[in-house]
């Protein structure tokens, strides 16, 4: 019986196409969008995780204050981080005594300036580094060669161009072994990297200028260091680089004046945020679904009502309540997950149409939360409808007109 | 006894004013009895019909269907027994739209949970029986009046009822097409049919064999006769074992009186 009144409410959906499809429209919008905006969240999850896979798992950063902890990229921490805390001599001691567990490290600072290379000029980040960056961060120049520990010390006006600025910079020229001017001294350009991607919205790795630590303080005037990175001798022994970097580091700087933290941690911190945006995405979008939903019990509603007359005769004829009840839930709930799987349609080709821009990835997840949603928002929404015409009794119904 | 009412009555509440739709209306229906029920506009005809054939509860008394006590059944229960044992016949046809004749027939059977396949076939039977087999797969909007009053009769038998409650089964019907419904009526009777039938048309009344007035909620009159229509040995004898019946339930009215 179940498969006959399935084929009835079909029948129904059928007979007034047009209304069925608009009717769906809200839960195809609905779910079309939640699906495409948790594909683009998971999709960004994803791709962090696969950017921070290549560093291998065994690099340690240290930051000055508690980037994790409460207020994190508030305003204290920002206060606190302008304040030089983390010093070169720190670093170099934790590099010298504990060789057992850590094989190298970086030092790195930021400054900003113009970049002019003949007539083109360019906003650029400068990124001091220690040359250990090219092995920690995996790093790895196009062309030419990365400055060296010698470039460093003396503070060398030697630069590292990512891949995006040399091209703006640059154009079709090869850079490596020419100069440009930023802020008004001269670099020879040593080398360009391998195109990176990343930056999520903010400036991308790939814009880029990196120079010797040492020449960023000389020339810039930084005295502040913007963290420290540390690559463990192997997986096993990052635990034992961070008890180490946390035993020097304490000899100098109160607990909560810097944290050390792994990359783990950080793709978790990362992934948390993205989460919540995900799902702040998702619920917003939800709104719509809800909307949706609406839209399907009005017209459930408007349908119970012009086939009053067919209520009638079907319960004089033996169709109990619940067989009525039946009847329009199968048919609201069916509308709404045909739209459902018209807007996971709608959500697939979004993602693929956006994937060359943004990283997008439909889970099976999302499939099943759709699907399942969708057959939930029918069956609520179109209770209260399925209940009228249950409840209709069949000698008021046979008399409406 | 196939039906019978004891002390029914239906009030209804119509804008605070209180309507005695039947007033302690008591009688009983044999087997195979043809009855019509006459009466003026709001005498109580519809109610009764309705009340008889489980579509509505009464206010008060007793309706035995099969020595079977049905007027305290939930909804659900009485849709199941008006699937089984009652078939209608509606003035308005009451046939789904977009719905081939086939299909309409085989309502019924779908509610009781027969197979797709005996749905058909008893279906088609049906439709053979009033003479629509070349138009089964036609649509309500196909057929003219009579032929849907027609699917509508093939509806009402095809769950092989113990009574066909037909409600102005010529009400909305030409003259001519009047005529064959009575006709098929008339044939149903003589295969053994229960048939009650609400009407105000005396000539259509005048095909039953028993008929009932009602005036004011109440049976004013209650009374049986022979007519020409009774050709088969199998409708005499119906007859007989109608008026039988009928004594015996006018001695049970007056106890009730008293």
């Amino acid at each position: 019986m179940f498969w006959q009144i399935f084929l009835i409410a079909v029948k129904a959906i059928l007979t007034n196409k047009t209304r069925s499809f608009l009717t769906m429209l809200g839960v195809i919008i609905g779910v079309g969008s939640v699906v495409l905006l948790t594909s683009i969240g998971t999709g960004l999850q994803s791709y962090v995780s696969d950017q921070f896979s290549t560093l291998g798992g065994t690099v340690i950063f240290v930051s000055p204050g508690d980037p994790f902890g409460e207020g994190g990229f508030g305003e204290s921490s920002f206060i606190e981080s302008t304040k030089p805390v983390l010093k070169r001599s720190y670093f170099d001691e934790v590099l010298r005594t504990h060789r057992d567990s850590i094989s190298e490290g970086v030092v790195s600072g930021l400054a900003s300036g113009q970049a002019k290379y003949r007539e083109t000029t360019k906003k650029v980040i400068l990124y001091g580094v220690t040359p250990s960056f090219e092995s920690v961060n995996k790093a790895t120049p196009a062309k030419g060669t990365w400055f060296t520990d010698l470039d460093e010390q003396k503070g060398a006006r030697v630069a590292v161009l990512g891949s995006g600025i040399a091209t703006e910079l640059f154009g079709d020229v090869d850079p490596v072994g020419k100069r440009v001017r930023i802020a008004s001294r001269t670099y020879l350009i040593d080398a360009v990297l391998e195109e990176q991607g990343g930056g999520f919205g903010g400036p991308s790795f790939d814009n880029y200028v990196y120079i010797p630590f040492t020449t960023l303080q000389d020339d810039f005037d930084v005295e502040l260091i913007d963290s420290y990175s540390f690559a463990a001798k192997d997986t096993e022994s990052v635990e034992q680089a961070k008890k180490d970097i946390e035993e020097t580091l304490s000899k100098y700087l109160e607990e909560d004046e810097f944290t050390v933290y792994d990359q783990a941690q950080l793709l978790e911190t990362i992934n948390n945020i993205l989460g919540v945006i995900t799902v702040a995405l998702g619920g917003i979008s939800a709104i719509s679904l809800v909307v949706g939903g609406i839209g399907i019990m009005n017209i459930m509603l408007v349908s119970v009502t012009e086939r009053t007359r067919e209520i009638g005769l079907r319960k004089a004829i033996g169709a109990t309540p619940n067989v009525i009840l039946l009847q329009f839930l199968i048919e609201s709930a069916l509308l709404s997950v045909i739209g459902g799987c018209m807007g996971l349609l709608i959500a697939y080709l979004g993602s693929l149409a956006i994937q060359p821009f943004f990283p997008a990835k439909v889970t099976v997840e999302a499939v099943i939360l759709a699907f399942g949603v969708s057959t939930l928002v029918g069956l609520v929404f179109g209770a209260a409808p399925a209940r009228r015409a249950a409840q209709l009794s069949p000698i008021e119904a046979l008399r409406y007109e | 006894m196939l039906l019978s009412l004891q002390n029914v009555q239906k009030i209804y509440t119509l804008g605070g004013v209180t309507i005695n739709a039947l007033d302690n209306v008591s009688l009983s229906i044999d087997e195979g009895e043809f009855v019509s029920i006459m009466g003026p506009s709001g005498s109580g005809k519809s109610t009764f019909l309705q009340i008889a054939s489980m579509l509505a509860e009464p206010t008060s008394g007793i309706i035995l269907l099969k020595d079977h006590e049905v007027s305290t059944l939930k909804e659900t229960e009485r849709a199941r027994l008006r699937n089984k044992e009652i078939g209608f016949v509606f003035q308005q046809f009451n046939l789904l739209a977009r719905t081939s004749a086939l299909d309409n027939v085989a309502l019924p059977l779908m509610y009781a949970g027969v197979s797709s396949n005996e749905r058909t076939q008893r279906a088609k039977e049906m439709l053979d029986q009033v003479g629509l087999s070349d138009r089964m797969g036609n649509a309500p909007a196909q057929l003219s009046g009579g032929q849907q009053q027609r699917v509508a009769i093939a509806r009402a038998l095809v769950n092989n009822p113990s009574i066909i409650f037909a409600d102005e089964p010529t009400g909305n019907l030409d003259s001519k097409s009047g005529e064959d419904i009575k006709n098929i009526l008339l044939d149903l009777h003589q295969e053994g049919k229960t048939i009650i039938m609400v009407t105000h048309e005396e000539d259509v009344a005048e095909i039953s064999k028993r008929k009932i007035i009602f005036k004011d909620g109440k049976v004013i009159s209650d009374s049986k006769f022979d007519t020409s229509h009774e050709q088969t040995a199998y409708g005499k004898r119906k007859v007989k074992k109608a008026r039988s019946a009928s004594k015996t339930k006018r001695t049970s009215r007056k106890k009730a009186k008293k």
